[in-house]
């Protein structure tokens, strides 16, 4: 049972960040390549339906992980004491962004906005990307099952370490471009003229660097861990997330310039969900490294009691049911390219 | 007291206020504005879409607003109180969970249908969307409630090896019979700051004579449901309430209402101050009306203060007093205001009678006080328990969030949610002041036989 939530819970955040990805990428690439105010408008058009949504997987995977996993919650949660505080700071500034620029037609006040929607876009795809690293990396957990990270220490991996270390922050790069990329896709996808050029352009400009980024952190991550890494021996069904990976980088590079926008950013999610699976593969069935491997959390020392999951299983499984026909439903409604008129953004 | 907790315990309280203050109005419009769209639909009347257009934009500002200071709320449980996750997740998690999985997603998806769909959606359809967002946010409240509910009156739990606790029964969970008359409270409270605001405006349109064939249209509104939720907030769900804070928590009950000695034939305290000897100054009291209301009997025993250890009692008691005092106090002046405004709009009056518009319209502020006392009440009232009767609040915190930490994202909260209120407000009174219809829609729309009426 455990181990159905655990890829149930990592399956939500996956979904979360295909979904709400591409929204953090619009607001990454949204300054540059949206110049003209009915530019920035049709890329608030482009998300505006959907991006609540989408954060919803956020809080719903976050009251899963609660409900299936409560130490990991309690743990992590608290430890990661700060980034997820500052995390909560930027969703709200980005939520007001996105939301509050259309009320007033004044252009100090959509500047004022458009700052606050790019900024906190960019800084959050950092955030998601380094909580990433710090998950494989591992943390410094005790037998209370309790740590605290303080933002920063030395940025090397000591026994001590802090959120952001260089390999945290190479993963944090890596989300950036990852989902800059995935944003630049699903704007082009959804605009024409010089935005949705401009947004090709911006695509095949992080393709390299995304390349780059996926290799070494995965050199890294060898270096770093390499106990995890001989996960991918002992089960040969795992050979399937680098093909994955490497499959769909090629398909974005050659979709991209021939203006195959849907088959891009099909390709560009695919690259995301086999990087998260692949973690999620290499750690099961721990759930958060301890750096000091006997105060590993793993499914089994965090998981609620097993009739609350079983119970949980029959509501869970009705309510992602509804939740995928209103996406359907909704993304439906708003298909197709983006034109100003009715509505506000 | 240990200053780690104090800062804890501060972090919730100001975030969950402030958080509040936007879903009671979401919540509250969200039944007001289905019940415009109903009677715009089968009236096929446009002044009432109009109207529910104008309130749907108010409401999409609030719910942004409730949204943002939301997502903090689930995350602080992990944050703040780790240990009191560790320990009662097992049971609660289910609710919030079920806070995500079903209430959200529905809110989510049809808010943008009702907001932006609506020249895409037949008319039926954009009902159905405001409907839709309706469940949603009612939905959502139940959970919560049910949520505190088991930190007030756990049930449906067992207590496993390692201590922590786990579910043991699903429907008695959230059946809670706490959670029933909770919810039926709170919400009543949600509708109240729903009707109050729309007969704010309304009054505010009419005393300055803009807009008043749709002013006319938000009070009646407004008066109708505000006498009906005010009536409902005292009796039942008040009362009921009331009983279940009698029975389940005894000392909650003596320390809300100032009761320091047991007695038969308990007075009802309406107005005093609580002072440090261990009783009333300047009293103003109903004589036995206390065991009237708790026992229905005139001379039941009402046990005190003085029946209870000290170390159980609530940590604040005089807070907790004038919270609750305040909270009865302001839901007595709402029955009293919409009675005699509902008595004038059955006679006819109401949209001449000045004086009652200006307090009509003076009155908005007022709910959110009660209802935020309201849960202040109960909150208090709680301690100094976190669990009922099985985690003490001093044992709940994140142990390894130093006060330091805390009282750095207190302030940055502090700060963020200062300048959301202030946009907030600013937008708020926007709307208000372009009113319900916009330049060239007032022209040709305007219906001239409801402005006549």
């Amino acid at each position: 049972m455990a181990s159905l939530w655990f890829w149930i819970v990592a399956a939500m955040v996956t979904t979360y960040v295909v979904l709400d990805g591409f929204d953090l990428g619009a607001g990454a690439i949204y300054l540059i390549a949206a110049k003209t105010n009915d530019e920035r408008r049709r890329v608030l058009r482009a998300i505006g339906p959907v991006w609540d949504g989408n954060e919803v997987w956020l809080l719903a995977a976050g009251g899963t992980l609660y409900f299936a996993f409560p130490q990991l919650y309690a743990s992590s949660f608290s430890g990661f004491y700060l980034p997820l505080t500052i995390v909560l700071w930027l969703l709200i500034l980005r939520g007001i962004g996105i939301e509050l620029r259309g009320h007033v037609e004044s252009l100090m006040w959509q500047d004022f906005f458009d700052v606050i929607f790019s900024g906190s876009s960019i800084l959050l795809a950092v955030f998601f990307g380094a909580a990433l690293g710090n998950v494989v990396r591992g943390v410094p957990l005790d037998a209370t099952g309790y740590f605290f990270e303080p933002l920063w220490t030395t940025f090397k991996l000591g026994p001590q370490t802090g959120i952001l270390d260089w390999y945290t922050v190479l993963v944090g790069g890596m989300a950036l471009v990852t989902l800059t990329a995935h944003g630049s896709y699903y704007v082009a996808l959804k605009t024409d003229e010089d935005l949705g050029r401009r947004a090709r352009g911006f695509a095949l400009l992080c393709w390299p660097l995304q390349f780059f980024l996926t290799f070494s952190s995965l050199v890294a991550t060898y270096f770093i861990r390499p106990d995890i890494m001989v996960k991918y021996g002992e089960h040969p069904v795992g050979i399937l997330v680098p093909i994955v990976v490497v499959g769909s980088l090629g398909v974005m590079l050659w979709a991209n310039p021939k203006g195959k926008e849907k088959l891009a950013f099909v390709a560009s999610s695919m690259y995301i969900t086999a990087m998260l699976v692949g973690a999620a593969f290499a750690l099961y069935p721990v759930v958060l490294p301890a750096r000091d491997h006997r105060y590993d959390l793993t499914i089994y020392n965090t998981a609620a009691g097993n009739h609350g999951l079983s119970v949980g299983f029959v509501w869970w499984t009705l309510a992602a049911v509804l939740a995928i026909a209103y996406f359907v439903f909704v993304y439906r409604m708003f298909r197709g390219k983006v034109r100003l008129g009715e509505g506000h953004y | 007291m240990d200053s780690a907790l104090l800062i804890h315990r501060l972090h919730f309280a100001f975030t969950a206020t402030f958080h509040y203050l936007f879903p009671q109005l979401t919540m509250g419009l969200a039944l007001l504005i289905v019940v415009l769209k109903t009677i715009g639909l089968r009236r096929n009347d446009p002044i009432y879409n109009q109207a529910a257009r104008f309130w749907g934009k108010i409401f999409g500002i609030n719910f942004v607003l409730g949204v943002v200071t939301g997502i903090p709320m689930e995350f602080q449980f992990g944050t703040n109180w780790s240990v009191f996750s560790r320990f009662a997740g097992g049971v609660i998690g289910q609710t919030l969970a079920m806070e995500g999985m079903f209430a959200f997603f529905l809110e989510s998806a049809f808010l943008g249908l009702f907001l932006y769909g609506e020249k895409r959606l037949t008319p039926r359809a954009h009902w159905l969307s405001a409907i839709a967002v309706f469940v949603g946010s009612w939905l959502s409240g139940y959970f919560i409630i049910a949520t505190d509910a088991f930190m007030q009156h756990p049930v449906g739990y067992f207590a496993a090896a390692d201590g922590s606790l786990q579910l043991a029964s699903f429907w008695d969970f959230v059946l809670n019979p706490w959670a029933g008359w909770q919810y039926a409270h709170n919400m009543s409270g949600a509708a109240i700051t729903g009707a109050f605001i729309m007969t704010s405006v309304g009054a505010f349109y009419l005393l300055s004579g803009k807009w008043t064939a749709h002013a006319r249209i938000f009070i009646k509104a407004g008066v109708i449901a505000g006498c009906l939720f005010s009536v409902l907030q005292i009796f039942p769900t008040g009362d009921g309430q009331g009983k279940m804070v009698t029975d389940l928590q005894p000392v909650t009950l003596a320390a809300m209402e100032g009761l320091f000695q047991s007695q038969s034939g308990a007075p009802l305290v309406i107005v005093g101050q609580p002072n440090a000897h261990g009783k009333i100054d300047n009293p103003i009291e109903v004589p036995k009306m206390l065991s009237v209301l708790t026992y229905r009997r005139w001379n039941a025993n009402v046990r005190g203060l003085d029946a209870f250890p000290k170390r159980d009692w609530p940590g604040n008691i005089p807070l907790l007093y004038y919270s609750y005092h305040i909270m009865v106090g302001l839901g007595t002046f709402f029955v009293a205001v919409m009675a005699v405004a509902l008595l004038l709009l059955l006679r006819g009056r109401l949209f001449h009678a000045r004086w009652m518009l200006w307090i009509l319209m003076l009155s908005a502020p007022f709910p959110y006080i009660a209802n935020t006392a309201g849960w202040m009440t109960a909150e208090l009232g709680r301690q100094p328990w976190l669990v009922y009767g099985l985690m003490r609040t001093e044992d709940g915190y994140s142990k390894l969030v130093s006060a330091g930490n805390g009282m750095f994202t207190l302030l940055g909260f502090m700060g963020i949610y200062m300048v959301l209120g202030i946009v907030g407000l600013f937008l708020l009174w926007r709307e208000v002041e372009r009113g319900p219809v916009s330049g060239h829609e007032s022209a040709s729309n305007l219906h001239p036989a409801t402005e006549a009426r």
